[in-house]
């Protein structure tokens, strides 16, 4: 296969980059904005043109004789040669889910940039926003067609940084600084769990290589047998400290602080790194390494918990957020946590791996509908002027495009058919219920949550009442910003029936989709139940609600303030850390080791002190002290010689 | 008679030195110390013509007496205000200038002693020396003969002219 | 009683130890320079003394002596011309309190 279009997939995002970055200042807004849009419409093409010809060309490259989808490196280049093995490459890797990825950002990218276009309008710093857009996408592409684990994580520190500058952009409010702050320093600290899984993993299968480590895991990673630390095994390690980098960046409990407070960002960023690509570059990582995380069941377990908990755990803090935005990143947390808990229980004797397909299903769908819901919000806060739904109310006669296309988004995300979100979690539910009725109930219920929740809002912003808003009459945005919210909307309500199973599965064998209605039928009666009681409680302004909340107090407090989660880790860093190991450092530190050197230049300064004194510059003593000296020689001549 | 008149002049010489010289380190006005210094310089040029170096003595008089300690006279009155009188000498400083000056007479002092039989030696007559030897000694080029520090005291003598003038003169 | 050379010596001695103290007590330059030339010519005395009492038959005590004195004299004239220079800048020939540029 020909390397120039997978090479210009990345260049082209990079070259943007480079090109707005530095001589963005010289050109106009509008010129900027264009460039950037063109630029990512173009790998949008490339990549869509990628992702056909990896599915449908039938190349034998891509696939063999038996009809399994195959793993095929455009091209590996030796970056860094230091050993005989220790040898780090960048490559291309095409694969199923690394095709799908390509479609899945290129898309949200493409989008998020003509939004800003209408969206950041008139905004400081326009040209850099879109060189940070285009360094984000480039470092996002380039992560999910890594072929080796440490191109990965270079890509994927990228993929952080970049991140921080978005979150940072208004680098002149000092929410957003620390929210950026937050987002790389809680993401900082993931990915030294996952260097540390890296170089164990890496270390006993002395490769880098994805398909050489997932080819054959069994063999690969046989020298790790019997080698036990603190009651697990050292492949079991290995994996949940990779898992712990994906933690990370997909805000998994208790590393998911950061992404609320990264609603700071500017909301197109949100969309983009918060819904649709960033955050789930854990999924992606636990579905790269997922061949050999079936080696090791023990890790699956911890995932399931983890994505589990979180689900929950998010669903129940949205039911009380009022800002917006943190709704929909609560719910994010909660839908990233539903595709780690797919990853989580799928087995390979079950369907082809199920969850796997599920997983990646939702990846899409979910990509797909939350970057609607986000660019919706965006255009509701573009209209108001302010992110708490207190503030909006009755907005579906003034803004008639957002309201339908934000409708779509909540019915997706709620799981009606026939949307998109319907789809892929029922083939999430249909993997937990197979792998255990506990988790199967569990999560049933964490999607009526969602649809609850999704609703809550939905009738909040929609309907409710009709508060005045004055001369400022809020109205939908102009084109560029109206035009992605369609095209996302029908994708949301269309790519539930993509035969997902023909082309995503974990070892490459076609995997039919077949609707387990026991399953869907239970999940929409959930659904729907939940979005009624929304409706009976939002619909109207009226008192439930706040009797509701009166009547579980604690319960409701705790959520609001997300469980005190970040107060938790305010106490650990603050009162624990530093008072208990930081400050006697640097009490050491300032006492000890400082106090040494400190004492010899008190030392040496006293002592010159003393000395300089003698440097009197006084010629008179300095004869003084001459002719002593003279005379005890010649005294001491005359004593002993003579 | 003569002896006797030999010993007189020097008993008042060597008294005079040692009078003034004291004199001279002691006295708390500056000009007082520079007038005792001129009479400690004319008794040194007593010991010269004593000793026959009537030439030497000439030269101790003209640029010793006549020279510098007019020189120092003037100075003392430019840098002074009449009636100045220097500080008292903190004992400190009075202490160590004693211990200097009593530790040199009693190193030296017994040095000289232990050597007795140099010192008791007696004058004995010279050969005579003329101007015109003197003049050949100073100005000719053989063994015992000074051409070269002649010439290089006068060197020394024009870069002093030239600095003092330089250093001294008013900008 | 003979006029032997320690009648000589002894003066010289005692004038150079006039000169110690003298140098080292005094804080006034010019007394300073007194000191100085104290102990020059107790010097020249020692020079002559020996020459007369030990080498009658030469010169050399003499000459020395003699390019004592001129150098003396120049020496003499360059420490004034200074100390008049620093007493214009400084209006004080005080060895302690001229001291701007210590330490």
């Amino acid at each position: 296969m020909d390397i120039t279009m997978p090479l210009m997939i990345l260049a082209i995002p990079l070259g943007m980059f480079l090109l707005l970055g530095l001589f963005g200042n010289k050109m106009s807004h509008k010129l900027a904005g264009w460039l950037g849009t063109l630029g990512m419409g173009t790998a949008l093409v490339l990549a869509y043109t990628t992702a056909y010809q990896y599915f449908f060309s039938g190349s034998e490259l891509f696939i063999n004789a038996a009809g399994e989808r195959l793993q095929y490196a455009v091209f590996d280049y030796t970056w860094l040669e230091f050993t005989e093995k220790l040898i780090i490459k960048l490559g291309f890797l095409l694969d199923p889910i690394s095709a799908m990825m390509l479609v899945v950002i290129t898309t949200i990218s493409f989008m998020v940039h003509l939004y800003s276009l209408g969206y950041m309008h008139g905004e400081k710093g326009f040209q850099r926003y879109y060189a940070f857009l285009s360094l984000f996408s480039f470092s996002m592409l380039g992560l999910v067609v890594a072929t080796n684990i440490f191109q990965m994580y270079i890509f994927w520190e990228l993929v952080g940084a970049s991140s921080y500058l978005l979150i940072g952009f208004y680098y002149t409010k000092p929410s957003a600084v620390a929210a950026s702050k937050k987002a790389f320093i809680v993401t900082r600290f993931a990915d030294l769990g996952f260097l540390i899984g890296i170089l164990i993993l890496s270390f006993y299968s002395s490769t880098f290589d994805f398909v050489t480590m997932t080819s054959n895991p069994q063999s690969v990673f046989a020298s790790t047998a019997g080698t036990m630390f603190m009651g697990g095994s050292v492949l079991t390690w290995g994996l949940v400290l990779i898992f712990m980098g994906g933690m990370g960046k997909s805000a998994m409990m208790p590393l998911h602080i950061w992404l609320p407070d990264a609603m700071e960002g500017p909301t197109p960023v949100s969309a983009l790194i918060h819904a649709a690509t960033m955050v789930v570059a854990g999924v992606f990582l636990v579905a790269r390494m997922f061949p050999v995380y079936i080696v090791q069941e023990s890790a699956l377990e911890i995932v399931t918990v983890v994505g589990a908990l979180t689900a929950l755990y998010a669903a129940i803090v949205a039911c009380t957020q009022i800002d917006i935005k943190r709704v929909l990143a609560f719910s994010t947390i909660s839908q990233i946590a539903f595709m780690v808990v797919s990853l989580g229980v799928a087995r390979p004797d079950f369907h082809e791996g199920l969850g796997y397909m599920a997983s990646m299903f939702h990846l899409f769908t979910h990509a797909m509908f939350k970057a609607l819901l986000f660019l919706g919000a965006g255009a509701l806060i573009h209209a108001v002027h302010s992110n708490d739904y207190t503030a909006m109310g009755g907005l579906r006669k003034y803004m008639p495009i957002t309201h339908i296309t934000f409708l779509i988004g909540c019915l997706a995300i709620a799981g009606i058919p026939p949307f998109a979100g319907f789809f892929s979690k029922d083939e999430i539910l249909t993997a937990a219920f197979n792998n255990s009725p506990l988790w199967g109930i569990w999560m049933t219920g964490v999607a009526g949550l969602t649809a609850f929740y999704m609703f809550r809002l939905y009738y909040r912003i929609f309907w409710w009442n009709n508060p005045d808003y004055g001369h400022h009459t809020p109205h939908d945005g102009p084109w560029t910003m109206s035009l992605p919210l369609i095209i996302l909307a029908t994708i949301s309500c269309v790519a539930g029936f993509i035969p997902f199973g023909e082309f995503v599965t974990w070892n490459g064998h076609e995997y039919i989709i077949h609707l387990d209605w026991t399953v869907a039928t239970t999940s929409i009666v959930v659904a729907v139940c939940a979005i009624a009681l929304a409706t009976v409680m939002y619909r109207k302004e009226n008192a439930t609600p706040t009797r509701m909340k009166n009547a579980m107090k604690g319960l409701w407090t705790a959520a609001y303030n997300r469980f005190y989660f970040d107060e938790l880790y305010i106490f650990i860093t603050h009162k624990i850390i530093f008072n208990l190991v930081s400050r006697p450092i640097a009490w050491f530190d300032r006492h000890i080791i400082d106090g040494t050197m400190d004492s010899f230049a008190t030392m040496t300064n006293y002592a010159s002190e003393k000395i300089k004194g003698l440097q009197s510059g006084s010629v008179q003593q300095y004869v003084w002290v001459y002719l002593v000296g003279a005379l005890l020689l010649a005294g001491a001549v005359i004593v002993f010689v003579i | 008679m003569e002896l006797v008149g030999s010993i007189i002049m020097l008993g008042i010489i060597v008294l005079s030195i040692i009078v003034f010289s004291v004199l001279t380190v002691t006295t708390r006005k500056i000009l007082r110390s520079a007038t005792f210094l001129l009479f400690t310089l004319f008794a040194t040029a007593g010991i010269y013509f004593q000793l026959d170096y009537e030439f030497l003595g000439a030269v101790q008089i003209a640029v010793y007496a006549g020279g510098i300690v007019v020189l120092f006279v003037f100075s003392i009155l430019l840098t002074s205000r009449p009636g100045d009188n220097s500080a008292k000498l903190t004992s400190k400083k009075h202490v160590l200038g004693l211990i200097a000056a009593i530790g040199t007479l009693v190193v030296a002092g017994y040095a000289l002693f232990s050597r007795c039989t140099a010192l008791c030696t007696k004058l004995s007559p010279m050969k005579d020396y003329t101007m015109e030897d003197l003049g050949t000694d100073l100005l000719g080029s053989g063994a015992g003969q000074y051409l070269l520090p002649f010439e290089a005291i006068s060197v020394l003598l024009l870069a002093c002219i030239i600095g003092g003038i330089v250093v001294a003169r008013k900008r | 009683m003979e006029l032997t050379m320690l009648y000589y010596i002894i003066p010289s001695l005692i004038m150079f130890c006039c000169g110690v103290y003298g140098f080292i007590t005094r804080k006034n330059m010019i007394a300073i320079l007194i000191s100085l030339e104290l102990m020059l010519n107790a010097v020249d005395i020692n020079f002559v003394v020996f020459n007369r009492f030990l080498f009658p038959g030469q010169m050399e005590g003499m000459f020395f002596t003699l390019f004592a004195i001129a150098i003396a004299a120049a020496e003499t004239a360059l420490a004034i011309a200074i100390i008049i220079n620093l007493f214009r800048v400084a209006k004080n020939i005080d060895v302690e309190d001229v001291n701007e540029m210590k330490f």
